[in-house]
C-alpha cells in the first residue's frame, strides 16, 4: 500500500467500516511510515477540532437575535408572507 | 388558570410585542409554551422566537456563511415550524425540533442559491509523488482537542477554516461531523449517493486539516 492509497482509505478506517483484509494492509502501512501516522492522527483531531469549535460557538460569541428579525419573522406570521425581510421592506432576498 | 390565559399581549404599544404572565424569570416551561403556540397565542410566538431565535440564526448562519440569507434562513424555519406546530408531538424537546427544521430550511435555501466562485479544493487537498508517496511530509501538531478546549482563539481559526470551504464540502463536513448524522441520513438529505458523501466528506476534511496544519505545528501564542 502506498500513502495515497492510505489516505483514500481514512473514512472508511475511522468509520470501522474497511474490511479484515484492507484493514489488515492499513495497519501494516501506519506500522512502517511515520508521515502517513502523523497525516492520520492530524485528520482525526482537525474533525474533532471542528466538532469542539461548533459545539463551542455559541459559547464563544452568543448570537444576537436582531429585532428586526424578529419583529419580520411576528409580522410574517400574521399576514401568511414568508418573504417579508427583516426591515419589512420586501422580499428578504432581494439586493 | 387556562393555558390561553398564560400569556398576555401588550396591545397599543409601538412594538408588537408581548410578555408572559407566569414567569417572574422571563421563561415559561416548554408545555406551556408548546400549548400557547398551539393555542395560537401571539405571545407564545414571540417567546418562541426570542427564546430560540439566536440559536437557529447560529446554525443557519454555519451553513450560509451570509447573514441576510441565514436570517432568511431563520424566518422560512420558524414560519414552517409556527404552520406545522399542531403536528409537535412532544417526543423531542421543542429546541430538538426547532433545529432540525432549521437545518432543512438551510438546506433548500443552499439548493436555490446560485452559488460565488469559491477556491477549488483540489489546492487543499495532499499532494503525492509519483510513486504514491506523500509529496509533504506531514508533520505532528503541537495542538491536541485537550489544548483547544482551553483556546477560545484556536476554535475562532477552526471556524473560520470551516468557512472557507466550498459550499458543497462545508454542508457534508456540517451534515456528517458536526449534526452527527450518518453517511446515508446526509446521501437522504442532499439526494446524493452515499459514495459522494464519502468522497466529499474525506475532501472536506483534508481541506480543513491544510488550511489548519500551519497553525498547529507550533505551540499557540
Amino acid at each position: 500500500m502506498k500513502c495515497r492509497e492510505f489516505v483514500d482509505f481514512l473514512v472508511d478506517y475511522l468509520d470501522g467500516q474497511l474490511p479484515p483484509e484492507q484493514l489488515e494492509v492499513f495497519k501494516k502501512h501506519l506500522e512502517l511510515c511515520p508521515p502517513c501516522l502523523e497525516y492520520l492522527e492530524s485528520y482525526k483531531t482537525t474533525i474533532e477540532l471542528g466538532r469542539l469549535a461548533c459545539c463551542k460557538h455559541e459559547e464563544d460569541a452568543p448570537p444576537q437575535m436582531p429585532e428586526g428579525l424578529v419583529r419580520a419573522i411576528l409580522k410574517a406570521r400574521q399576514t401568511g408572507d414568508s418573504q417579508g425581510a427583516p426591515d419589512g421592506r420586501g422580499p428578504a432576498s432581494e439586493p | 388558570m387556562s393555558e390561553e390565559g398564560l400569556f398576555v399581549s401588550l396591545a397599543g404599544m409601538d412594538a408588537p410585542r408581548t410578555r408572559p404572565l407566569n414567569s417572574e424569570d422571563g421563561e415559561v416551561d416548554e408545555a406551556t409554551l408548546v400549548a400557547g403556540l398551539q393555542a395560537g397565542d401571539e405571545a407564545a410566538f414571540d417567546e418562541a422566537v426570542r427564546r430560540f431565535g439566536p440559536h437557529l440564526l447560529a446554525v443557519a448562519r454555519r451553513f450560509m456563511g451570509h447573514e441576510q440569507d441565514a436570517q432568511d434562513v431563520v424566518q422560512d424555519a420558524f414560519l414552517s415550524a409556527f404552520k406545522a406546530i399542531n403536528n409537535f408531538q412532544g417526543d423531542a424537546k421543542l429546541s430538538t425540533w426547532l433545529h432540525r427544521i432549521a437545518v432543512n430550511a438551510s438546506l433548500m435555501k443552499l439548493r436555490s442559491r446560485k452559488r460565488n466562485q469559491e477556491r477549488p479544493i483540489d489546492d487543499l487537498l495532499p499532494k503525492f509523488q509519483d510513486n504514491g508517496h506523500m509529496a509533504d511530509a506531514a508533520a505532528r501538531w503541537a495542538v491536541t482537542h485537550d489544548t483547544a478546549v482551553d483556546s477560545r482563539e484556536m476554535r475562532e481559526l477552526v471556524r473560520h477554516g470551516i468557512d472557507q470551504l466550498p459550499e458543497a464540502h462545508r454542508t457534508i463536513l456540517l451534515l456528517r461531523d458536526i449534526e452527527g448524522h450518518s453517511t446515508e441520513e446526509t446521501a437522504k438529505l442532499l439526494d446524493i449517493t452515499p459514495g459522494a458523501v464519502k468522497t466529499r466528506l474525506h475532501r472536506a476534511r483534508q481541506a480543513l486539516r491544510t488550511l489548519l496544519d500551519p497553525h498547529m505545528r507550533g505551540a499557540l501564542a
